[in-house]
């Protein structure tokens, strides 16, 4: 009678808590997968392709899926693979060379616009509409809003478009690390 | 007296320092008024804020007190012409800041007339003022927060007088060694720092005001206490504080005065307080009573490096090297300069720079090695003098390893970087250097994640308007096909209407066949040779004849 009572108690208990569970798992059940949306927080968001993919969140979303390893990114640099790997409990790997090298000083795309001839092709291929211009007319760069990803170089007609490193203002200027300990061995 | 330094109603803060003042060197001479430079090199912006974009160009004849540079954006404050001159130019030139970088900057060459800027009748009125004229004014004048900070004061009001203001504290402290430009201008224009407190007043409608004196400036207290009671201010008290260093940082100088704290993150506004330095008042003071916007300050020139030290009322954009020049030159054969008293000062690399609104002090100091830092051992003594009741060791930890989300959890923003930690440091750790690195090393990370978060939004919206123009071009096509299908049904119906007998469906076939029964009759033999009488196939043949005979002929 006694392990009869015992059995009933935990399998009642063991059934309610499973309906509490399964509940739960349809009335909070999460949309997409969170770990992307983590993972494309990190990336730099040029949408520059260097990785292989077609900007920065389908990037993320292979990450995420384990389809690729977190150091194909060159514009986030070493910075970029150390944050992905704390944030996924991975190691963390050299950039990988075969997808670009990390420019530590940022760059800015520039348009000659004496040589412009107003295609457009370049605000074709800009990914963050940073192009202003339009059929025969100049084109331009909105300086603040290129993310130095470069893409508007291969469709230029005229080759008139440089990359050039952004100038430092004194709003970005950073004070300098102090100086480490000379090592304690000599004395 | 005994009413001030026994007030029962001073408090203390957390932690200071006993620092060595230094002050008497400075105030052994009279305020002086500092000679017109050769060149004046103006900043175009000199306050914390939005910058300013110029207002008149190269080459433009210039009066005194007239509009060079201004923004339209809420904090900034615009910039004015120290003397009547010509613009030379418009360039970069060295200037005093940390990186030692250059900035924008007017090259104003000084005619000598110093002719005054006539302003329109209504740009400063002594008479009936309203509090928002005041903030125009306090605004068009180019007013900024002379303790140092460079805050524009307009914007400061206005954010304040959002909500009601108990007390308003008057920063006299200056507690800063070596500094005495704000006790050299409370001893000369008392009478003028307090009309400038009468105007606060008048804005913010406090309910007491409390003017804070460090206890080694007898004579301000005394030149300040004298003006009082000759002015009619109401509410007003003067307080003499126990000189400890920083006793007028602001939320310092808030806990001596009303015992009151300003936590974490939190504005001095929040709690009814605000706070204004003297040097503020009287600038007040200068463009509402004299109609002149803010283009000279006093500035301190001091230190065992220099001759003779003393105080200088200085226009705006003096090269640093003419006030040396007037304090005798230097007394030491390498000087290192800052700007800026010895705890919080900004080191310059040259004495080519100019005087900014922000310029309190020219100190010179003898050149002298850094001592060697070692590790830190622990000792905690920096966590006893912190006023802002920090941990600076766990900051020191966290910044040089590079955790900077721990140092934020820590409160590295409630750091006033005021240096006590450093100077107590038995290891000689360069602490504020640490936490500056720190600083800016999470500014630049924030910047770098807004930059990103705008450049995501940028391209999904570019996504987004790409899909949405195929859907549309899909759309129009999906229309006309159904419209033309449309059309072509209603047709079909018209006629099937037409020819009620024959079902629809057979039209096609009907119409085929038409067309076949139609080639057929063209394939039918020509009918003009049948049916001929004989006279007519008479002529016919004998014209084959002619035809065959020809043709023989021919061959």
């Amino acid at each position: 009678m006694l392990v009869l009572i015992a059995v009933l108690t935990l399998s009642f208990i063991a059934g309610s808590f499973g309906l509490i569970l399964g509940y739960a798992a349809i009335r909070f059940r999460v949309e997409g997968n969170p770990i992307v949306d983590q993972v494309d927080a990190i990336l730099p968001q040029t949408q520059c392709g260097q990785c292989g993919y077609p900007g920065c969140r389908p990037y993320a979303e292979a990450i995420a899926n384990g389809e690729a390893p977190i150091n194909q990114c060159p514009p986030g640099g070493n910075s970029t693979i150390v944050a992905l790997a704390d944030l996924l409990d991975v190691e963390v790997l050299p950039l990988n060379a075969e997808h670009g090298e990390h420019n530590e000083v940022p760059l800015v795309a520039f348009i000659d616009e004496m040589n412009c001839i107003g295609c457009t092709l370049c605000i074709q291929a800009c990914p963050v509409d940073a192009i202003l211009g339009s059929a025969k007319h100049m084109h331009t760069i909105i300086a603040v809003e290129c993310t130095g990803c470069a893409l508007c170089l291969p469709p230029c007609p005229v080759d008139c478009i440089d990359m050039i490193p952004v100038k430092q203002t004194l709003a970005d200027w950073k004070w300098s690390p102090p100086e480490p300990l000379s090592s304690h061995t000599g004395r | 007296m005994t009413q001030m330094s026994n007030n029962p109603s001073v408090f203390r803060f957390h932690g200071g320092l006993h620092l060595d003042d230094h002050k008497a060197e400075s105030l052994t001479r009279p305020l002086q008024t500092a000679s017109l430079p050769a060149e004046l090199i103006i900043r175009i912006s000199q306050h914390i804020g939005e910058p300013n974009i110029a207002a008149v160009k190269v080459g433009d004849q210039v009066a005194r007190g007239q509009l060079l540079a201004e923004s339209s954006e809420l904090v900034s404050a615009p910039v004015h012409a120290p003397t009547s001159g010509i613009i030379r130019a418009i360039e970069e030139r060295p200037i005093a800041h940390p990186s030692g970088n250059s900035a924008p900057c007017f090259i104003l060459i000084p005619d000598g007339k110093d002719t005054q800027y006539v302003y329109d009748q209504g740009w400063c009125n002594t008479h009936d003022l309203q509090p928002s004229d005041l903030l125009r004014l306090i605004r068009s004048a180019g007013i900024v927060g002379l303790g140092g900070a460079t805050f524009p004061t307009e914007a400061k009001l206005s954010r304040a007088r959002l909500q009601p203001i108990k007390t308003l504290i008057i920063n006299g402290a200056e507690c800063e060694p070596y500094i005495t430009c704000d006790d050299i201008l409370m001893q000369t224009h008392a009478t003028d720092v307090l009309r400038g407190v009468q105007l606060l007043q008048l804005m913010l409608q406090p309910e007491q005001t409390l003017i804070g004196i460090e206890d080694n400036k007898p004579l301000a207290i005394k030149a300040m206490q004298q003006a009082l009671e000759a002015s009619q201010l109401g509410a007003t008290s003067i307080k003499s504080i126990p000189t400890l260093y920083p006793s007028g940082g602001e939320k310092q100088l808030i806990k001596l005065l009303t015992g009151h704290e300003v936590h974490s993150r939190q504005l001095s506004f929040e709690i009814g307080v605000f706070c204004q330095n003297v040097g503020t008042c009287y600038a007040i003071t200068q463009a509402v009573d004299r109609c002149q916007p803010l283009t000279s300050r006093i500035v301190t020139v001091t230190g065992p490096g220099i001759k003779n030290p003393g105080n200088w009322v200085t226009r705006l954009g003096t090269p640093i090297s003419h006030l040396i020049e007037l304090a005798g030159g230097y007394s030491v054969q390498q000087p290192k300069l800052v700007m800026g008293g010895p705890m919080m000062g900004l080191n310059l690399s040259t004495d080519q720079v100019p005087v900014v609104k922000a310029t309190n002090t020219i100190l010179i100091l003898d050149h002298l090695d850094q001592p060697q830092t070692q590790e830190c051992v622990r000792c905690g003594q920096c966590a006893e003098v912190c006023p802002a009741q920090l941990l600076p060791q766990q900051l020191y930890w966290y910044s040089k390893t590079r955790q900077f989300e721990l140092t934020e959890q820590y409160h590295l923003f409630d750091c006033i970087e005021c240096g006590c930690c450093a100077a107590v440091c038995p290891s000689h750790i360069p602490l504020v250097q640490h936490y500056r690195f720190a600083k800016s090393e999470i500014w630049e990370q924030r910047r770098k994640t807004y930059n990103s978060d705008r450049s995501r939004k940028r391209h999904e919206f570019r996504e987004a308007r790409l899909l949405k123009l195929k859907q549309q071009d899909e759309e129009k096509r999906r229309l006309k096909r159904e419209a033309l299908a449309a059309k072509a049904a209603e047709e079909q119906k018209a006629k099937a209407a037409d020819t009620s007998s024959t079902p629809s469906v057979d039209a096609v076939q009907a119409a085929l066949e038409r067309v076949k029964a139609r080639k057929k009759a063209q394939q039918v033999e020509p009918q003009n040779t049948s049916n001929l009488t004989p006279e007519q196939q008479r002529q016919i043949d004998e014209a084959n004849s002619r035809r065959q005979k020809i043709n023989q002929d021919k061959s």
